[in-house]
This record gives structure tokens, C-alpha cells and sequence, in this order.
């Protein structure tokens, strides 16, 4: 159980990025973080994983209070971010270093294998594509076994295909161990396919806004009218969350044209 | 120069991964012949110098053809000359070397890494830096003596500064999302310097070294010029006083040859851990 606790963020500058933003997510939930730009989604991500303390508030993992990056949490970035001087491989075992040399190959091969490059494990980072390399770095997220993965932007970088690939894929892996799953996100799609739950973040200072659940049997199609119906209700609540003073219209040219502005 | 040496290192690690035959074959003929078209201008030129002084259009006592010169540095090296010279040069830029490379590494290594330090400490070596090295001679031998300690500082300070610079500005410019990977997986700080910033700093701190080798041997010139018994700087001296040109330009080559032969050992040295570097460049 992982919960957050009005965490709030001021940044030294003075930049009120988050504003005491709470969360309960259950083991294996996967909760998909959206909203406009500079709406903390990404603070928040960094405060989950330890890298940026919060100002106020308390992040919980079991009871414990993450204020340091935890072995039971993982983060996968916007990039894949790759050590270069590392072979494929030792990338995936890098967060393995203490673990005796046989059980890390076994791990590590294993995980290669599960995400489709065994054959690039004495590959170099630089030969890969990008979608390889953000599979790559998914595997070496996955290798130490979180019990939280943290997934920041993963596909933003990549194609439509390879980006709903990877998705798909993802949803794959984590059915393996079910890891409890929070992925910032600003591609709508991308947050239904994956969540459980959609978080809508509005800005100055980021806080929740809206919570949209998704209640759809896996593996979900992208084009059913069920799909397409959280779709706007998401749509709508993150038309309301950047333009605050239109609550409550919700009729469905308004919402198209939102979705419009929105990007 | 070093982008000779770098491809040279991106060829030695083609072996692998050839699709045809052909185009090893392709390879290996462009192997021979890329080399073989730098030599054709010099080649040509001593050619063409000892044809004319052959012919007697010039008389070439002050510069003198290929084959004399070639005569000298086989007469240098039969009676051991050349060696032994060689081989006192090469002790003191070693020294010079050591010592400088280990300060500087230090140094850069700090003001890199902490910011406080940098900040007392880059401003007086800026400034320092600032005076051409050559300039501290004077002072030197007042301070050590004219024998081999001064001559060593002087090529330590040499080499300081472009290591110094070189590795401060390497540790600075390490990819801060990759330090983060690090922290992720909760690296302590001895394993985040051993396994995120040496690898990440390695490539610029070996052009660093080279550059500083580069100028050792500038400098060990500079201070062998300025009296030595011996050295191949001395060579020289003793060819311009005695009129012997052909021994100053064996001196010259031999000069260039163990240059080249040093560098080219940092290159070897350093190649099995920066072999990642070259992977796109070898394509």
C-alpha cells in the first residue's frame, strides 16, 4: 500500500509546484497520472521515488517514509537514459550489484528474454532503436523486483506503434508480478489503456482534480465505444481543470473542442 | 592526430559483424592505401631534395638530403648516442608527467567534484595559467638548481594544465539524468564515482592526458634548449654548435618518434575501456 499524504512541493525558487496532493494506491494498482503542463505530475513522480523530498506532507510505502530513493520503488524515465559504456546486459543488472554473479545472469537473461532482446544482451546501448533502448530500461527497472514502478513519460519519446507496442507489452510484465504501477502521463490513450485509475492534475500549485475510474476487462480495445466514453469523461475533466471558471458545462461540442485546445 | 588514432581504434574493432566478404576486402584495401597517400608528399618532397643536391644544384650542408640524414641516425644509434639521449629525455617527461598528471588529477578531481573548492581554487589557477609556462624558467633555477628538478617542474606544469582543465570540466559536464539513475538505485557515493562518474569521465580525461603528454614533450625540448649535458635536446644544441644539421634532424625524428610512440601507448591503453565509444563510428 503506498500513500501519499498532502505532499506539497516549494522549490527553492520559490516555484509552489505541488500543493499537498493525497493518494491511496492499493498493491497492484495502476494509477495513470495526467494533466497540462507545470501541473507537478512530474514533482510528484520524483517525491514517489525519493529523488526530490517533499516540502510538506509524507509519501508511505507499508508505513515507511520514503524520503530517499527505496530498493522496493523503481523509476523508469522519459528516456531510456542507458549507461553507454555498459553492454546491454549489465545495463539490465545494474541495480543487481550486490547479488551473487550466477543469480544475477539468471535474472537478468531472464528479463532480456521477457522483454523480447535476449539476443542484444552483448549489445552496446548505441545499436539499439529507441523503442529497444525504453525496453531495455523497462527491464532493468523490473530486474530488482519493485514493488512500485514509477514510470515517467515512458513513451512520449517514441511512434505511435512502437508506442502502443510498448504498452501493451508493459501490461504484459506487470502481469507477471503485478507491481503496483504510477505513470505520468499527457497521453490520454495511454493513461486508459494501462490505469485502473486516472488522476487528473490541475496547475499553480498542482493538486488533484479529478479521479476517473476505468472499468474495463483488459486487454481493452482502443476503439470500443466504452473506451471512447472514459475517454471524454477524462478529456472533459482535463478541459475543466485548465479552464476553471466553465465548471459544470459538459455538453459534447464543448468537450471536443477542449480536447482540441487541449493539445 | 587524434582523429587518426581514433579511427584506428574504430578499426581494430570491425572484426565483428562483417555482412560480405567484399566488403572486408574492400576495407583492408583502403587500409593500405589511406596511409599510403599521406606518405606520398613527403616521400616526394625527400625525393625531390636528393635528387637536387645530388645533382649538385645545391650544396645541402645546412640541409642536408635524406640519405645523410638517415647515415647520421645510423651512426647515432651504433655508437649508442641516440639511445642513451633518448632515454634521459624520456625519464624526465616521464617524471614531468607523473607528477603532473597526478596533481593535476587530484586538483581537477576536486574542483570538479565540489563546487566550494572549485571556487577557492580555479580562479588562482586560471590566473596562473594565464602566464606562459615558459616564463618560470628563471625562477625555477633560482629555485632548483639548472640540473634535472627544474627541468622536471617545468614539464609538470606543462602537463598540469590541460589535465587540470580537462577533468574538471569532464566531471562538470557528466550527464546529471545518468547521476539520477545512479541515486535511483541507490548508489553510495564510492560506487556512484566508480561506476557512474569515472566511465562517464574517462573519454575526455584520456584527450586530456594526451594533450598533456603533448605538451611534456614540447616543454622537455624547451628545457634540454636551455642546458643539458645530455637529452636529445641536447642533440640538438650540439648540432647547431657544432654544424652538424643531419644530427639536429635525426634528433628532430627521433623526437617524433618516441612522441608518437608514447601517445600511441595512452591510445592502447585506454582502448579496452572506451571500446563503447566507437561502436557508431566504426558502421
Amino acid at each position: 500500500m503506498l500513500i501519499l499524504d498532502r505532499v506539497s512541493k516549494t522549490y527553492p525558487n520559490g516555484v509552489h509546484a505541488l500543493g499537498g496532493v493525497s493518494l491511496d494506491v492499493k498493491l497492484g494498482e495502476i494509477v495513470a497520472v495526467i494533466g497540462g503542463s507545470g501541473c507537478g505530475k512530474s514533482t510528484l513522480l520524483r517525491a514517489i521515488g525519493g529523488l526530490d523530498a517533499p516540502s510538506e506532507g509524507a509519501i508511505l510505502l507499508d508505513g515507511e517514509q520514503i524520503l530517499a530513493p527505496h530498493e522496493k520503488i523503481g523509476i523508469i524515465f522519459q528516456e531510456p537514459r542507458l549507461l553507454p559504456w555498459l553492454k546491454v546486459a549489465d545495463n539490465v543488472g545494474f541495480g543487481l550489484g550486490d547479488r551473487p554473479k550466477a543469480e544475477r545472469a539468471a535474472r537478468v537473461a531472464d528479463a532480456l528474454k521477457r522483454v523480447g532482446l535476449a539476443d542484444k544482451a552483448a549489445v552496446w546501448p548505441r545499436e539499439l532503436s529507441g523503442g529497444q533502448a525504453q525496453r531495455v530500461a523497462i527491464a532493468r527497472a523490473l530486474v530488482p523486483r519493485p514493488q512500485v514502478l514509477l514510470l515517467d513519460e515512458p513513451f512520449s519519446a517514441l511512434d505511435a506503434f512502437t508506442r502502443a507496442d510498448l504498452q501493451d507489452h508493459l501490461l504484459d510484465l506487470w502481469a507477471d508480478a503485478k507491481p503496483t504501477l504510477i505513470l505520468v502521463t499527457h497521453d490520454v490513450d495511454e493513461a486508459i489503456v494501462l490505469a485502473d485509475r486516472v488522476m487528473v492534475m490541475c496547475p499553480r500549485p498542482g493538486r488533484t482534480f479529478d479521479e476517473i475510474g476505468v472499468d474495463l476487462p483488459r486487454p481493452r480495445d482502443r476503439q470500443s465505444a466504452a473506451f471512447d466514453f472514459v475517454k471524454r469523461c477524462v478529456l472533459a475533466a482535463l478541459d475543466r481543470s485548465l479552464n476553471r471558471a466553465v465548471t459544470g458545462a459538459q455538453d459534447e461540442p464543448k468537450v471536443e473542442a477542449g480536447a482540441a485546445l487541449w493539445w | 592526430m587524434f582523429l587518426g588514432a581514433m579511427t584506428a581504434v574504430a578499426q581494430g574493432t570491425t572484426d565483428e559483424g562483417r555482412p560480405t566478404q567484399e566488403r572486408a576486402a574492400g576495407n583492408r584495401w583502403s587500409k593500405l592505401t589511406r596511409p599510403a597517400l599521406g606518405l606520398l608528399l613527403p616521400v616526394t618532397l625527400a625525393v625531390i631534395w636528393e635528387i637536387v643536391v645530388r645533382m649538385g644544384w645545391a650544396s645541402g650542408r645546412l640541409a642536408p638530403p635524406p640519405t645523410v640524414i638517415f647515415a647520421t641516425f645510423v651512426e647515432l644509434v651504433r655508437t649508442g648516442d641516440l639511445q642513451r639521449n633518448t632515454l634521459v629525455t624520456l625519464a624526465r617527461v616521464a617524471a614531468g608527467f607523473g607528477i603532473g598528471v597526478a596533481v593535476a588529477t587530484m586538483l581537477g578531481a576536486a574542483a570538479g567534484y565540489s563546487p566550494l573548492v572549485r571556487r577557492l581554487l580555479d580562479p588562482s589557477l586560471q590566473a596562473l595559467r594565464a602566464i606562459p609556462s615558459i616564463a618560470w624558467v628563471p625562477l625555477f633555477i633560482l629555485w632548483l638548481g639548472i640540473f634535472e628538478a627544474s627541468k622536471i617542474t617545468l614539464i609538470a606544469v606543462g602537463v598540469f594544465f590541460p589535465v587540470y582543465l580537462g577533468l574538471m570540466g569532464a566531471i562538470q559536464s557528466v550527464d546529471r539524468k545518468l547521476v539520477e539513475v545512479g541515486r535511483a538505485f541507490r548508489l553510495s557515493d564510492i560506487e556512484m564515482v566508480r561506476r557512474i562518474l569515472l566511465p562517464a569521465v574517462l573519454p575526455a580525461y584520456m584527450i586530456s592526458l594526451r594533450s598533456g603528454l603533448g605538451l611534456g614533450w614540447m616543454f622537455v625540448v624547451a628545457a634540454e634548449l636551455m642546458g643539458a649535458s645530455e637529452g636529445l635536446g641536447y642533440l640538438l644544441i650540439d648540432g647547431q654548435q657544432l654544424g652538424k644539421p643531419a644530427e639536429i634532424v635525426a634528433a628532430i625524428v627521433a623526437f617524433a618518434i618516441v612522441g608518437k610512440v608514447t601517445d600511441w601507448l595512452i591510445v592502447l591503453a585506454a582502448a579496452p575501456f572506451l571500446r563503447w565509444e566507437d561502436v557508431v563510428r566504426s558502421e
